[in-house]
C-alpha cells in the first residue's frame, strides 16, 4: 500500500519550472563571480586554484559540484574587502558576524541581500497576523548580527517601527562554558525584562522575531505578571536561531499561544536560517501533519539539500536522514556547497515553495557533543 | 511494546518525543516513555499550590492509611503504567532489564521502599520527634508543654532529579505525600519504574492525581525542576553534590564513601566481623552510596583485604534472574572501561595491592554491556588517591591508618560503622559532622533503620521552625 499524496504536495510542473529557473539562476551567479570584471577578489583568487573553467563548465545547478566545498574558515579575519565583488565597489558595506565567544569571528560582507532575504520573506507572512503598519519587537541577538538590522528592516518595510533589546550571545555561551548557570538565568532575566517592558509601554507591539527559548522565557515571564502573549496584543511570531522540534512546536502553540492560530488569534512560523544562507520559510505547522517543522529555502538565492554523510555529492532519498548542504548565489555573496553543522530528513517539494526541503532540523550528530547550540 | 506518558498534575500527557528504554543485554526496546520540556514544567509550576491543597483536603491520618494501601499495592497488586498494566513481575523484569541489577536485587529495593511506605506512621513518628502531624497539616498547634509550636511548609512541591539506574533511592521522597507535600519527580531515563508504578499505587489507593508529576526528559527539565521548586532533591555525582553546596532550596545527593572503622581495642578479632564487612561492600551490588568504600584500620589491614577477597573475587557474572547473581551489569559498557581505566590508575600506585588479582580478570565485556567483578585493594597510607575513591561495583579499599589520625583521614562519610567499646573514641566519632550516619558497633554499612534521618531530616528540609502567638480576640457579633 502506498501512503497517500499530501495535499501540499508540489506537481511535477512546478517542480519543472522551478529548477529550470534554478539552473539559470545558477549560470548567471557563476558568469557573475567569476568574472574578472564583476567578481570578488577572493573568488578570482580561488578560480585560478581550479581545475575547471567556471565561466565555461557551470551551466546548470548539478555542476556546482565541481567547486570544493566552501569552507567558513576562510570568513575568519581580514581583509573583509576581498569577498565584495568588483561589480558592487562603493556601494555602502555592512559587515556581519557569527561566533565570536573566542578568537576571531567569521564575517560576512552584506550591502542589500537581508533586505532583499526579508522582503521576499515578508511577502509570506500573513497580514491577518502580521498587519502591515504594525510594530514590532526584536526579542533576539544584538550587536553585529544580520538578525537585529533584517528583523528592523523586516518591520520598516512592512511600514512599522521596531523596538529591540539588548542581548550579547558571546557573552550568553561564556556563561554556559563557565558553568554560571545562576549568572546565566539572571542575563536571561535581563533580556525577559526588557521584552516586557517594552510590550506593557502602550507601544502597539503586534508582531515579533524571537527564539523558541526567549519565547519561552517571555510567556513565563508575562504569566509572572498575570497576562500572556495573546493578552498582550501579539498576533504574529517569526521565530528562529535555534532548533525547533515538533513537541516543542505543539507546546508553544497549545500553552504559550492559547491554541491553534484559529482560536487564538496568535501565528507562529517557524524559520531556519543563517548568515551565510538567508532565511528558509517553513509549510504551515499543523497538528495534522504531526507538527512536522519542514523547511524550504528561498530558491533560487539559496539551495538546501539533505546529503549522505560520507558522501556529500549524494542527496539522500525523499524523507532519509542526511547532512544539510547549504548554497547560496546572490550577487553579493557566492557559496557553492557548504556543510551546515545540522541534519535532517529530505522533504518533498511544496507548492508554495516546489523544491525539496528538509525537516527535522537537529544538530548533526557529528558534532552533537562537542558544541553549544541554542544558547539564547 | 509499553508506552508511558508524562504525567503532569495527574494527567497523562501524549508527548510527540519518545525515548526508548532497552534491554542492556539484548538491545531490545522495553518501552517507550514520552519526554517534556523544560518550558512545560515552567508552566506547570505556577500550579504547584493546587497540589498542595489537594492533600490537605484529606486529613493526614487518613493520608497515612492511604500509603500504607499504596504500599501494598505497589508490591502485591498489577497497576495501570502507562498505556498498559504492569504486573509485579513485569516490573522486576523490566527494571533489571534497562538498569543491569539482578532481578532478586530489584525485588529487594521495591521491598524496602514498601516498607518504608508500610511503616510510614512509625518513621514520620521518629522525624518528627513525636509531634502531632495535625501542626505541620495546619501550620501551628500545641505541642504538649502549653507552648505553641509552628512548622511553616516551605513548599507545595518536593521535587526530585531522580538518578539513572539505582532502585534504591526512591525511600527519600516517598514520605512527602503524607506531610501533604505533593511530588514533581525527574524519573531516570533507565529507571522510570519505580516512580511511575508508585505513583500509580498512590493514585489507586486515593490519593489526589493532580499531587503529581512525572516529567521524563532531558537536562532541561532537571534545572528547571531544581529551579522552580522551593525545595528539590538531586543525586548525582561529587560534582553535582559541590554545584549545589550551600544551595537551602536543593539537597543534593552524590556518592556515599561509606566506611567501616575498626577500632584498635577490636581490631584484633576482625575476623568475628568479616560476613559484616562483605555485606557492608557486596550487598545491591556496591552500587548504592551506602556500600562500604573503605575499611580502616591499624594493622591487620593485608589479612583483612586477603579475607574479603577470597569471600568475593571469586563471584562470577551470573543471568539476572539467577537468585544467585551478585553483580550488576554496567549497561553504558564504556562507563565500565572508564571505570576499569581509573581504577587501573589507582592500582598504579606504589603501596597499593590488589588483592583480588589472583581471581581473574576483573572487566568482563559483553557485546552491549560489561561487567565489573569485584575488587578489594589494600593501600599502606591514607595518603594512597584509592583510599577516598568509590565505584559502581563491589570495591573496597583496605586502608592502614592508626586510630588517632582516621578521623581527620577519612574525609566526608555518609554511613560510618565504628567497631570499637572505646568510649574516648565514641565520643570523638560522634562529634565528627563529617560522618552523617553513625553505627557504633558491627551493624552493615548498607543496613539503614528507616526510623533514623537520612542525609538531612526530611522535615527540617519542607518545613520551617518559627514564632507563632496568638493573643485572643473579641469580635463583635453580627461583624
Amino acid at each position: 500500500m502506498t501512503a497517500p499524496t499530501p495535499a501540499w504536495l508540489a506537481t511535477s510542473d512546478q517542480v519543472s519550472k522551478a529548477k529550470l529557473e534554478l539552473d539559470q539562476h545558477t549560470y548567471e551567479s557563476v558568469q557573475w563571480h567569476f568574472h574578472e570584471s564583476t567578481g570578488s577578489p577572493f573568488w578570482l583568487a580561488k578560480k585560478a586554484e581550479f581545475k575547471f573553467d567556471p565561466l565555461k563548465e557551470v551551466k546548470v545547478f548539478d555542476d556546482l559540484k565541481k567547486f570544493p566545498e566552501f569552507e567558513d574558515e576562510w570568513l575568519r579575519g581580514g581583509p573583509v574587502e576581498r569577498w565584495i565583488p568588483k561589480g558592487l565597489q562603493g556601494k555602502p558595506t555592512y559587515v556581519f558576524e557569527t561566533g565570536g565567544t573566542t578568537g576571531i569571528p567569521k564575517s560576512r560582507m552584506v550591502i542589500d541581500d537581508f533586505r532583499i532575504d526579508y522582503e521576499n520573506f515578508s511577502h509570506t507572512l500573513p497580514d491577518e497576523y502580521f498587519p502591515k503598519g504594525s510594530n514590532w519587537l526584536m526579542l533576539g541577538p544584538s550587536g553585529p548580527r544580520r538578525l537585529r538590522l533584517a528583523i528592523e528592516h523586516l518591520c520598516q518595510y512592512r511600514g512599522g517601527i521596531c523596538f529591540c533589546i539588548d542581548l550579547d550571545p558571546r557573552w550568553v555561551i561564556k556563561l554556559i562554558k563557565k558553568g554560571w548557570m545562576e549568572h546565566l538565568e539572571e542575563y536571561k532575566k535581563h533580556c525577559i525584562d526588557q521584552a516586557i517592558t517594552i510590550l506593557t509601554a502602550n507601544h502597539n507591539i503586534k508582531c515579533m522575531f524571537t527564539t523558541p527559548k526567549l519565547l519561552e522565557s517571555l510567556a513565563a515571564g508575562l504569566a509572572d505578571k498575570g497576562t500572556s502573549i495573546q493578552e498582550i496584543g501579539i498576533t504574529g511570531i517569526f521565530s528562529g536561531g535555534t532548533e525547533f522540534t515538533p513537541q516543542w512546536t505543539r507546546f508553544c502553540v497549545e500553552e504559550l499561544l492559547g491554541g491553534p492560530t484559529s482560536e487564538s488569534g496568535v501565528y507562529m512560523t517557524p524559520t531556519y536560517g543563517n548568515t551565510l544562507m538567508g532565511l528558509a520559510c517553513s509549510r504551515p505547522v499543523t497538528d495534522d501533519d504531526g507538527y512536522t517543522i519542514a523547511y524550504y529555502a528561498p530558491q533560487p538565492r539559496a539551495v538546501v539539500e539533505v546529503v549522505d554523510f560520507d558522501d556529500h555529492t549524494k542527496i539522500v532519498g525523499h524523507g532519509e536522514t542526511g547532512r544539510v548542504k547549504l548554497y547560496t548565489m546572490t550577487k553579493e555573496f557566492f557559496v557553492p556547497g557548504f556543510l551546515e553543522r545540522d541534519e535532517g530528513e529530505r522533504e518533498l517539494p511544496f507548492h508554495k515553495y516546489p523544491w525539496d526541503g528538509v525537516s527535522g532540523v537537529r544538530p548533526y550528530r557529528g558534532f552533537a557533543s562537542s558544541t553549544t547550540v541554542g544558547v539564547y | 511494546m509499553l508506552t508511558i506518558n508524562p504525567i503532569r498534575w495527574g494527567k497523562q500527557y501524549k508527548s510527540l518525543e519518545f525515548q526508548d528504554v532497552i534491554h542492556f543485554d539484548t538491545g531490545e526496546p522495553i518501552a517507550k516513555i514520552g519526554q517534556v520540556n523544560g518550558g512545560m514544567v515552567q508552566m506547570d509550576m505556577r500550579k504547584a499550590d493546587n497540589a498542595r491543597k489537594a492533600l490537605r483536603s484529606i486529613p493526614t491520618h487518613e493520608l497515612i492509611e492511604r500509603c500504607k494501601k499504596a504500599a501494598y499495592l505497589f508490591e502485591h497488586e498489577t497497576l495501570p503504567v502507562g498505556d498498559g498494566q504492569q504486573s509485579v513481575a513485569d516490573f522486576i523484569h523490566q527494571q533489571s532489564a534497562s538498569t543491569g541489577l539482578p532481578e532478586h536485587m530489584c525485588r529487594n529495593n521495591m521491598q524496602k521502599n514498601c516498607f518504608v511506605l508500610s511503616n510510614i506512621d512509625k518513621i514520620l513518628d521518629a522525624l518528627t520527634r513525636g509531634l502531632d502531624l495535625e501542626i505541620f497539616s495546619r501550620g501551628y498547634g500545641e505541642e504538649g508543654r502549653n507552648v505553641t509550636v509552628s512548622f511553616q511548609c516551605q513548599t507545595p512541591v518536593l521535587g526530585a532529579v531522580l538518578p539513572n539506574n539505582s532502585p534504591g533511592v526512591h525511600t527519600l521522597w516517598l514520605p512527602a505525600v503524607p506531610l501533604q507535600v505533593g511530588l514533581v519527580l525527574k524519573p531516570g531515563s533507565q529507571e522510570p519504574w519505580t516512580p511511575f508504578r508508585m505513583i500509580s499505587a498512590y493514585i489507586e489507593a486515593g490519593i489526589p492525581a493532580e499531587a503529581f508529576c512525572l516529567y521524563p526528559g532531558g537536562h532541561d527539565v532537571g534545572s528547571t525542576i531544581l529551579g522552580k521548586c522551593s525545595r528539590s532533591m538531586i543525586f548525582g555525582s561529587a560534582q553535582t553534590v559541590e554545584q549545589y553546596s550551600g544551595n537551602p532550596r536543593v539537597q543534593a545527593h552524590g556518592p556515599g564513601f561509606s566506611k567501616i572503622l575498626i577500632g584498635d581495642d577490636v581490631v584484633d578479632q576482625w575476623e568475628d566481623y568479616l560476613d559484616m564487612m562483605v555485606e557492608s561492600v557486596l550487598s545491591n551490588s556496591g552500587r548504592s552510596c551506602i556500600n562500604c568504600s573503605g575499611i580502616w584500620a591499624s594493622r591487620h589491614t593485608k589479612e583483612i583485604g586477603e579475607a574479603i577477597a577470597s569471600k568475593i573475587g571469586g563471584i562470577e557474572i551470573l543471568p539476572p534472574n539467577n537468585p544467585d547473581a551478585a553483580i550488576a551489569a554496567f549497561t553504558n559498557a564504556a562507563m565500565a572501561k572508564g571505570t576499569w581505566s581509573m581504577v587501573q590508575q589507582d592500582l598504579s600506585e606504589s603501596g597499593v595491592v590488589d588483592m583480588t588479582a589472583s581471581f581473574g580478570e576483573r572487566l568482563v565485556e559483553r557485546e552491549r554491556c560489561a561487567y565489573l567483578r569485584p575488587m578489594v585493594v589494600t593501600a599502606d597510607s591514607p595518603q594512597r588517591a584509592v583510599a577516598m575513591k568509590e565505584y559502581m561495583f563491589p570495591f573496597v579499599s583496605i586502608v592502614k591508618c592508626p586510630q588517632k589520625d582516621m578521623l581527620k583521614s577519612i574525609g566526608p562519610t555518609l554511613v560510618g560503622t565504628a567497631l570499637t567499646a572505646d568510649d574516648a573514641w565514641i565520643d570523638e566519632l560522634t562529634n565528627a559532622t563529617h560522618i552523617d550516619r553513625l553505627n557504633i558497633g558491627p551493624m552493615p554499612t548498607s543496613r539503614l533503620n528507616w526510623l533514623q534521618p537520612h542525609e538531612g531530616n526530611l522535615i527540617d528540609f519542607l518545613f520551617r521552625s518559627r514564632a507563632y502567638q496568638i493573643v485572643p480576640m473579641k469580635v463583635a457579633q453580627g461583624v
